[in-house]
């Protein structure tokens, strides 16, 4: 694959990786309309998920489609971001994680429906109103849960807590990221820190909570070094096509 | 089950179709407050492009009238057809009557 492709892949394989933790709340969740809350999100990472796997495979060129390239392949071959594919834990931490996810994927989309490859661009336009609303509701739930009783907050600092050591990669380039950012596809992650700081310390001002101390993070899910979690989401979500490959309905 | 008064207070969730048109009650939602009230309606009414305004109010403000009065508060009407305006022809370019 070359430098598009893969830039693709990995924005397909955070939405993707994303949207299947988030449905393992389907029928689980605290309360019936949290349940829908967080069906309807990881819909629509599936949805943008759907649409940056099928460009990844045109820019590949040899016939793969999203399917393929959801269903398809192996852990190594994954590009996703370590954060999206950490366990659900308990509803804070779930939280937690989509909290500092949808931020990020929130500016990332702003900025890159202004890029000059409109494939790219189209596609970040009709995901940005999509990630806008997930950046509220998790600020939402990270203020009440954060000022909220004792046992929800405790919780919620214990999800920021397991979730901040992944908050760096987000932001990382590598040669990849520049490549895309030079044919106009990409865009400078490391610029959306600044804002994504201020909306982060906003909500956890808010929320009565102190900031995680900045610690050594952990990298290396870009390049396919994923913690052994994603395996067993593999295991769950690509079930079907294992068993009976090339299976439809 | 969980312990009923613990339980989120339940809203009446009223969805506007389109604009021009009034808000229709679709249903209920159970939140801790309106902000929530809204998020919950928004994800669980409007999810297929239902509307394009949203109201949530406290279930517990709903004044209902009082089954034991129905006869007293509706049967009168019945035989007051005078009162429809079904002698006026309407022009076709007028909808939603």
């Amino acid at each position: 694959m070359d430098a598009l492709a893969i830039y693709a892949l990995r924005l397909g394989d955070d939405a993707l990786i994303l949207g299947q933790r988030l449905s393992e709340w389907c029928g689980h969740a605290p309360a019936l309309e949290v349940d829908l809350s967080l069906a309807n999100m990881a819909l629509d990472q599936v949805g943008q998920a759907t649409h940056f796997l099928g460009l990844a495979g045109v820019l590949e060129g040899k016939g793969r489609d999203a399917d393929a390239l959801a269903f398809h392949r192996d852990v190594m071959d994954f590009t996703n971001c370590l954060l999206v594919e950490q366990p659900n834990g308990d509803f804070a931490q779930t939280i937690a994680r989509q909290f500092l996810y949808a931020h990020y994927q929130h500016l990332l989309f702003e900025r890159m429906a202004t890029v000059n490859d409109e494939r790219f661009a189209a596609i970040a336009a009709k995901a940005v109103k999509e990630t806008a609303y997930h950046a509220q509701l998790a600020s939402d739930w990270v203020i009440r849960l954060g000022d909220g009783t004792d046992e929800s907050r405790a919780r919620m600092i214990a999800g920021l807590d397991w979730m901040w050591r992944f908050v760096d990669e987000m932001f990382a380039m590598d040669d990849i990221d520049e490549a895309a950012l030079k044919a106009g596809a990409g865009i400078d992650k490391t610029a959306l820190r600044a804002a994504w700081d201020e909306r982060v310390n906003a909500a956890l001002a808010e929320a009565t909570l102190e900031r995680p101390a900045s610690r050594r993070p952990v990298l290396g899910g870009r390049a396919g070094r994923h913690s052994e979690h994603l395996g067993h989401l593999l295991t769950h979500m690509q079930f079907l096509q294992r068993a009976y490959p090339g299976a439809t309905w | 089950m969980s312990d009923p008064s613990k339980e989120w207070p339940l809203w009446e969730v009223f969805v506007r179709g389109k604009g021009g048109l009034s808000h229709r009650h679709v249903g209920s939602v159970h939140a801790a407050d309106a902000q929530m009230a809204i998020e919950h309606a928004r994800d669980t009414y409007t999810r297929r492009m239902e509307g394009v305004s949203l109201w949530v109010l406290p279930s517990a403000q709903i004044t209902a009238s009082d089954p034991q009065q129905a006869e007293a508060l509706f049967a009168p009407a019945e035989d007051k057809v005078y009162r429809h305006p079904t002698f006026y022809s309407i022009p076709d370019h007028i909808k939603h009557i």
